[in-house]
């Protein structure tokens, strides 16, 4: 492979692009978007995000072997057309062949060239800003990019995305919760730097649906959307203004902003016309299919009971000892995720129950002190209510962090991994169609050489016409095997490494939260301590 | 004089201490005590330079139901009307832990080993809480009768101390425990009847409208701080748990093991400074509650005595009027009013000095035990801070 060199007009007027060699394994080649004005920054955790894409494309001519029939199959009636993923798929190719080359750390090769000019290859999509995600600034909405330690100076990837301020718009069974999504980037995939649109809850579900049907028979892992909850939302639309129901938009609004960070970190999913348009478009069709009870709901259904036989009839020989290692690996951290999520929403409970009984405990006490008549005793013993209710304000804080960071993450990643299992599943399904195509060559091999000795020349013709044609099938069959096994590798690895760093952030902010609460106690007990040496 | 020392000690463990100095001719203490079932019973070692006594130095043992017995007897004793008699210790309760216990067992097929040898452990120290602070409770109630002038003259207090053979208390049978359930009736009554009776003596007044009051606040102070250490143990557990899944994540996981297996060192120790919060509070806070409710019972009832002594000599001076009219039995009626008169002036008196001295007692229990818990819960704070401080550097620096 050729070292590739950026023209210098590609230049960008961007911080320092970086590029690391390990990248290479985990770069997801971006769908193209537009070659609006490229100015991204490095994504944190040392993904190369657009630079590659942009290179290869800018290598790619538009007649790249392989327009892969893959995704031409799959493709869900988007406005994208296959172009796109043609595109994609050529990105990958040649991303991997990059995969290969050193790169420097401070290398500014690595422009993204999306930038610059009109690229040969690209497809004109919507025009489209590069959204970055920056740390939310509540404590408690966890940060999928906060990286400390720059050193690693992966590419930074500049782009915040925010949901915020739901709004209960309609009456009755018909209302639903509109939702901010504000998004805050510097990069030039998109149009504007700041900007926000409304959506609500089904138009997520329904770019989820669409990325999971465009890129999870390739092995790319697509992050799952938040569950639907229809006793959460029955309450809303009935317009009950309670706890309950302003804790449940919550729960929702901080799930909806950790998923779409999560698409948007992923290189591929972040450039999709899907997506770009999600976060840009002022209108968007309405996405009638996510509705349980709709034609495309039950289809949904049966599909999944169907695929769930399937996978129960195939027999993979598994050839690939890695595979057949994270497989299990997989299914060990999802039982073990599942267990740690219930403790902890256990522990989260108990802290809850805690904070209310020490409420009552010091109202309580303030009875008592009210009703001592030693007057240095009632005094102290007030300031003891008083000091129980501080702390069961801290309670509630910690059990406010318990959930919001730890038992919501942990949801996230069951849920993920359903998801990372489920392109698994979708490399058995390869694998199973490439086995078949080369079964059903067999067959007309022999149908073929029995024509032979049948002496039907119409018939013989036809019959190589379809040997031709399945052995056409069975190469792209194995082609097609072997790419999703090298995505999936990648995606794993990526995953991996993603799951590691969250998992960190999440836990140091975690204890930070014990450690103040910690501080708060240690605070409120030696405020109170020479009120009960005070008493005579 | 190590016995004395071992004393000091515990009594800094205990929400309630008796002042025991060392001129005490009577000295008693529980070295030890065996829990068999739910049977248990307590070694009682008596030292004293007392001759009414046999011997200067001796033990016997001792179950629960023997000191009911006692305490009932006390009770029934006219000469001690006018004092607070100390509530009779609460009978030792293992059926907490042991119900957990079970539970643990059923659920043992769901845990890692870890998990279940922690969490067993962690009922283990429950249990043996429980041992401790009932043969406390015990010892204290005791003391408090050796170190009170008149009770340590008792004649049954000296043969529950001395007796060597076993008590075998007469139980209660049917008739007495009828006879117990009619008292209380009678004394429910006394409780409206001194409700009712004009109190001439302020001091008895106030005390009175005092205790009635304080009782109910204190008592529904014990409930709810009990309330509060269950939550607070039920939490330390779900560390235990966390703990151990945490683990077994990072055995399975190279990557992150070091820093999965840090969080769970950290979890195992908050799960024991959340224990020991738990406990610390249930000890100085739940049980000074507790003992102080059922001292107050005892003033209660200390009041109630003297009520119905009121109400006797009231009785007794319209029978004296009534006798002066028809002048008829007016010797017997004159002599049975000025025995009411006695009793009531001899239980105002002795009642005055055991509720003033049972308010400065009280406070100074209090004072000690809110400071030493606001010490500890200040101490443990600490250390759990410094614990996620070292943790948090070490996640940071990996």
């Amino acid at each position: 492979m050729t070292a590739w060199e950026p023209p210098d007009s590609r230049r960008r007027s961007l911080h320092g692009y970086h590029c690391q060699a390990k990248m290479a394994e985990e770069r997801e080649p971006p769908p193209l978007g537009d070659v609006g004005q490229a100015d991204f920054v490095e994504v944190e955790d040392g993904e190369d995000l657009f630079v590659s894409t942009v290179t290869t494309i800018e290598q790619l001519s538009p007649t790249t072997p392989e327009p892969s029939c893959l995704p031409a199959e799959d493709i869900s009636t988007n406005s994208n057309g296959p172009k796109q993923e043609i595109l994609l798929d050529d990105d990958q190719e040649d991303l991997f062949a990059e995969a290969t080359e050193e790169v420097s750390l401070d290398s500014p090769e690595r422009e993204p060239i999306l930038s610059d000019g009109p690229s040969p290859a690209i497809t004109p999509v919507t025009p489209t800003v590069i959204i970055t995600p920056r740390a939310e600034a509540s404590m408690f909405d966890r940060s999928l990019d906060e990286d400390e330690d720059t050193e690693e100076n992966g590419d930074t990837f500049d782009m915040q995305i925010t949901v915020s301020d739901p709004e209960k718009v309609g009456d009755g069974m018909n209302a639903y919760m509109a939702y901010k999504v504000t998004t805050k980037t510097s990069l030039n995939l998109f149009s504007r730097n700041e900007f926000s649109v409304k959506r609500r809850f089904s138009d997520f579900l329904g770019l989820h649906s669409k990325l999971a049907s465009k890129y999870m028979h390739i092995g790319y892992i697509v992050p799952p959307a938040p569950e639907k909850s229809i006793v959460g939302m029955t309450k809303v639309k009935v317009g009950k203004e309670d706890l309950s129901s302003a804790e449940f938009v919550e729960k929702r609004r901080s799930a909806l902003q950790r998923y779409l960070t999560r698409t948007v970190t992923h290189p591929a999913l972040l450039k999709d016309p899907d997506v770009i348009q999600f976060l840009e478009n002022t209108e968007l069709p309405r996405a009638v299919s996510t509705q349980a009870l709709s034609g495309a709901g039950i289809l949904r259904m049966v599909n999944k009971a169907a695929e769930a036989v399937n996978k129960m009839t195939i027999k993979m020989n598994e050839s690939d000892a890695w595979f057949e290692e994270k497989q299990q690996q997989f299914e060990n951290l999802d039982i073990q995720l599942r267990k740690l999520h219930a403790s902890v929403e256990s522990l989260v409970c108990h802290r809850k129950e805690l904070s209310v009984n020490t409420a009552s405990f010091a109202k309580s006490a303030a009875m008592l002190g009210n009703s001592e008549d030693h007057t240095a005793l009632s005094r102290a013993l007030s300031q003891l209510a008083e000091v129980e209710e501080k702390i069961d304000q801290l309670h509630q804080e910690q059990a406010y962090a318990d959930f919001y960071l730890f038992s919501e993450l942990l949801g996230d990643y069951v849920r993920l991994i359903a998801a990372v299992k489920g392109v698994f599943d979708q490399r058995m399904k390869t694998w199973s169609k490439w086995q078949d195509a080369q079964l059903l060559l067999q067959r007309k091999r022999e149908a073929e050489t029995k024509l032979q000795y049948a002496n039907k020349p119409d018939k013989l013709q036809q019959a190589k016409d379809e040997i031709k044609e399945w052995e056409t099938k069975v190469q792209q069959g194995e082609r097609d095997f072997e790419q999703i096994s090298k995505n999936i590798r990648q995606e794993v690895g990526r995953f991996e490494k993603q799951r590691v760093k969250d998992f960190k952030v999440v836990i140091i902010k975690y204890l930070e939260s014990l450690v103040h609460t910690q501080q708060q106690l240690i605070k409120y007990w030696e405020a109170f301590l020479p009120e009960a040496k005070a008493i005579a | 004089m190590t016995s004395i020392s071992q004393d000091g000690d515990r009594d800094k463990l205990r929400s309630v201490s008796v002042d025991l100095n060392n001129d005490t001719p009577l000295l008693i203490d529980i070295p030890d005590a065996l829990c068999e079932r739910d049977k248990v019973k307590f070694t009682i070692h008596t030292k004293t330079t007392l001759n009414s006594f046999q011997k200067p130095d001796f033990s016997v043992s001792r179950q629960h139901e023997d000191f009911i017995w006692l305490h009932d007897t006390l009770v029934e004793t006219e000469d001690y009307a006018g004092l607070i008699i100390p509530p009779v210790p609460p009978k030792p309760d293992f059926e907490s832990p042991r119900e957990k216990m079970h539970k643990l067992g059923e659920g043992e097929a769901t845990m890692t080993k870890e998990e279940y040898t922690k969490m067993k452990q962690e009922l283990e120290a429950e249990y043996l809480a429980v041992f401790k602070k009932t043969v406390q409770v015990h010892e204290i109630f005791l003391q408090r009768l050796s170190s009170h002038p008149a009770f340590s003259k008792d004649r049954n207090f000296q043969i529950f101390l001395e007796y060597d053979q076993d008590l075998s208390v007469r139980r209660k049978n049917a008739k007495e425990m009828f006879g117990g359930f009619f008292k209380n009736m009678v004394k429910s009554a006394d409780e409206v009847l001194i409700s009712g009776v004009k109190e001439v003596d302020e001091f008895f007044e106030q005390e009175k409208t005092f205790l009635l009051d304080y009782f109910g606040k204190i008592k529904d102070a014990t409930a709810k701080a009990e309330k509060m250490t269950r939550s607070h143990k039920n939490l330390a557990d779900d560390y235990i748990h966390i703990s151990a899944t945490l683990t077994t994540i990072a055995a399975d996981d190279n990557e992150a093991f070091k820093s999965k297996a840090c969080i769970s060192n950290v979890c195992v120790c908050v799960q024991k400074l959340e224990a020991r919060v738990a406990s610390d509070q249930e000890l100085k806070l739940t049980e000074l509650f507790r003992y102080y409710m059922r001292d107050i019972q005892a003033a209660k009832d200390l009041l109630y005595r003297r009520a119905r002594a009121l109400a006797d000599y009231e009785n007794s001076n319209k029978a004296l009027d009534k006798a002066r009219l028809k002048s008829k039995d007016v010797g017997q009626a004159e002599e049975h009013q000025q025995q009411c008169l006695q009793k009531f002036d001899k239980l105002s008196e002795s009642g005055k000095k055991e509720l003033t001295s049972f308010k400065a007692r009280r406070v100074v229990a209090f004072r000690k035990n809110l400071i030493e818990m606001a010490e500890l819960e200040i101490k443990h704070a600490k250390s759990n801070m410094s614990l996620l401080h070292a943790c948090i550097e070490q996640l940071q620096s990996n």
